[in-house]
């Protein structure tokens, strides 16, 4: 419970973090931070696969596509990102506390009705759950895949000139 | 059988994607037209001859997928709307590059409609929206033209909303029902009634299919998308991605997924009904022909969501036909559209009315579709509006039953004011020269041709195709 506990803590601050900062640098890290975070505790929660997958992608693989193209934007100077750290700080200083205050209203006033939580088989195992269980997901994560290769060839791509 | 619908466009794909040049001229424009033909006749053969009995082909790929007549009319209709998209897509885009590319993006955007209609899994289901999507954001901004642009990025930032409504709802159910497949879910519904989280779920999953449907007030980003789209993209948008990833998954889940209560009902009686009178009068203050048609699009599907909220037998028979019709009445109107912007250039309705007459096939078949979409017999959309209405009516909500009657006075208003604006008109500058647009012309004839012979043989049609719905939706 209080490991728990001190997990939700820090996801929830570096989630702040990364949200608040001006620096987008600094914001892909804090992505990343929350994402090992979240695999953590979702790796306690019993869902290794569900944590495997937390961490490749969005720990792994979204942060690199964010910093090539953080790499390609021009940095601002000290005095201007003063000023918007604090102009960011003044429009958005409720959203953390209205987080913070929703989230403990929930753990103290509502009774969780009764959720069946499905026990983690032995049988559900990487290859069942890919193969067996959600083939057709696989299938469509394949032809995403294929859309955004098309979306790049699009976008980034100049016709032969 | 089902997983063919899936797997042979995938495989169609991977071939022209093959390392030979001769692969992507006409053979891929060929190759993808057959693909659509072959799969309305089919499915229109399976509904026709009620023998449907499909079994796996290849067992590796038993996909828990269903197939139903509802499904089958759905299947029909992508084929055909794809078909247009596809001819339009011939006519109008030059570079070959870019053809080679839209016509990917199509296949794409096919297997990800087919599968929705086909699929039996709520996290599946947002699995192959997410693919259509992906599609139609690449499809839109594919001229790189900076409206389109903004129009992909509107569609864009609403979708991911939409997207983390239905993820958290999947989130839910996976708590509550222990499960994602449509049984689960449903049995979710019946087991514990008055868990709070099922209806949490379901709303919000619900909320998500209304941003994707563009229902008001979630219509931000529809008239942008639509009208900054090239011409065979907003065809398939309006006529049937849009209509597929919002509406008709609302229909499902809404009749036999999730159980409404009657302040659901309500609300979406409410929305509904919202948005066939706000969009149609947004749309009589229009000046652009494609942004007229967006919000016309928007009104039309209020008219969906009303019969769904309704919910009799009736009404949700009626809802699948309106869906039909509205779908290849729109569809036509985009064809006109996307013919009057290649020859002219532009889709401002008083630019339009400066070059004087238009084509015959173009000016004939816009005002068929203008007719159906408004509501006019004896064509199509006057029968499934009809039977909105009379189901409104006899469900005792005679309120909605009058706002839905009343709300096609306005749209005639906009489409006649169109009508005239554009296509009854005389010369006032040099006309430009006039290519003939002879793939055009084929689509806007068989769409007009449906149009019509639907609403002629209007008793055959219903009995055989829509009315029996109504066993199968409860």
């Amino acid at each position: 419970m209080i490991m728990n506990l001190t997990l939700l803590v820090c996801l929830l601050l570096v989630a702040i973090w990364t949200v608040m900062t001006t620096r987008l640098i600094h914001a892909v890290i804090g992505l990343a931070i929350t994402s090992v975070t979240l695999a953590i505790i979702m790796n306690h929660l019993n869902s290794p696969l569900a944590a495997v997958f937390e961490l490749s992608v969005c720990a792994g693989l979204i942060p690199v596509i964010f910093i090539t193209t953080v790499s390609f934007t021009q940095r601002i100077s000290k005095k201007q990102l003063r000023v918007r750290e604090k102009e960011r700080f003044i429009k958005f200083w409720y959203l953390p506390v209205i987080i913070v205050v929703a989230g403990l209203l929930l753990a103290l006033f509502t009774h969780a009705p009764q959720i069946t939580v499905p026990p983690a088989g032995a049988e559900e195992n990487v290859r069942n759950v890919l193969w067996n269980l959600r083939h057709i997901d696989l299938l469509g994560q394949v032809i995403v895949l294929l859309a955004g290769a098309f979306g790049v060839v699009v976008f980034f791509k100049e016709s032969g000139k | 059988m089902p997983s063919l619908f899936i797997l042979v466009p995938l495989l169609l794909i991977v071939i022209l994607n093959l390392p030979m040049k001769r692969l992507r001229g006409n053979i891929a424009l060929f190759t993808a037209l057959v693909l659509c033909i072959v799969q309305s006749l089919l499915s229109l053969i399976y509904l026709l001859f009620k023998s449907v009995h499909f079994d796996p082909v290849v067992p590796f790929f038993t996909f828990a997928l269903s197939i139903d007549r509802l499904t089958l009319i759905l299947l029909c209709t992508i084929g055909i709307v794809s078909f247009a998209s596809l001819l339009v897509a011939h006519s109008t885009i030059v570079n070959p590059r870019q053809k080679f590319i839209f016509i990917n993006l199509l296949l794409i955007a096919l297997i990800g409609m087919n599968t929705i209609v086909l699929v039996t899994d709520l996290f599946s289901l947002y699995v192959f929206i997410e693919i259509t999507a992906v599609a139609s954001f690449v499809l839109i901004a594919i001229d790189k033209d900076l409206h389109a642009i903004e129009g992909t990025f509107k569609y864009l930032m609403l979708s991911s909303v939409a997207t983390v409504f239905m993820l958290s709802s999947i989130a839910f159910f996976i708590l509550v029902a222990g499960g994602t497949s449509f049984s689960d879910v449903h049995n979710s519904f019946s087991g514990t009634s008055d868990n709070p989280f099922t209806k949490i779920a379901a709303g919000l999953f619900l909320c998500g299919l209304l941003i994707k449907s563009g229902l008001v007030p979630f219509h931000g980003w529809l008239p942008d998308a639509y009208s900054a789209a090239p011409g065979p993209v907003s065809v398939l948008l309006a006529g049937i991605v849009t209509k597929i990833t919002g509406i008709y998954t609302l229909l499902r889940l809404s009749t036999s997924v999730f159980v409404l209560n009657e302040s659901m009902q309500n609300m979406l009686m409410f929305i509904g009904a919202l948005s066939i009178v706000l969009a149609a009068l947004a749309a009589v203050t229009q000046s652009d022909f494609k942004r007229m048609l967006a919000y016309s699009s928007i009104s039309q599907v209020g008219y969906i969501a009303l019969a769904l909220g309704c919910a009799t037998p009736l009404a949700l028979a009626g809802a699948v036909f309106h869906f039909f019709n509205h779908a290849i009445a729109k569809s036509l109107l985009f064809v006109n559209a996307a013919s009057l912007e290649k020859r002219f250039a532009t889709t401002d309705m008083n630019k339009l009315r400066s070059f004087g007459a238009k084509p015959l096939v173009t000016s004939v078949t816009s005002l068929i579709g203008f007719l159906s979409a408004a509501g006019m017999p004896p064509l199509a959309g006057f029968w499934s509006k009809l039977i909105i209405v009379i189901a409104l009516f006899s469900a005792g909500k005679t309120i909605y039953a009058s706002v839905a009657l009343l709300a096609t006075i306005l749209t005639l208003t906009y489409f006649l004011s169109l009508q005239t604006k554009v296509f009854f008109c005389k010369a006032q500058t040099v006309q430009p020269t006039v290519s003939s647009l002879p793939a055009i012309a084929v689509a806007e004839i068989i769409l007009a041709a449906i149009a019509v012979l639907i609403g002629v043989c209007f008793p055959f049609v219903a009995y055989i195709w829509f009315l029996p719905l109504k066993e199968i939706l409860h």
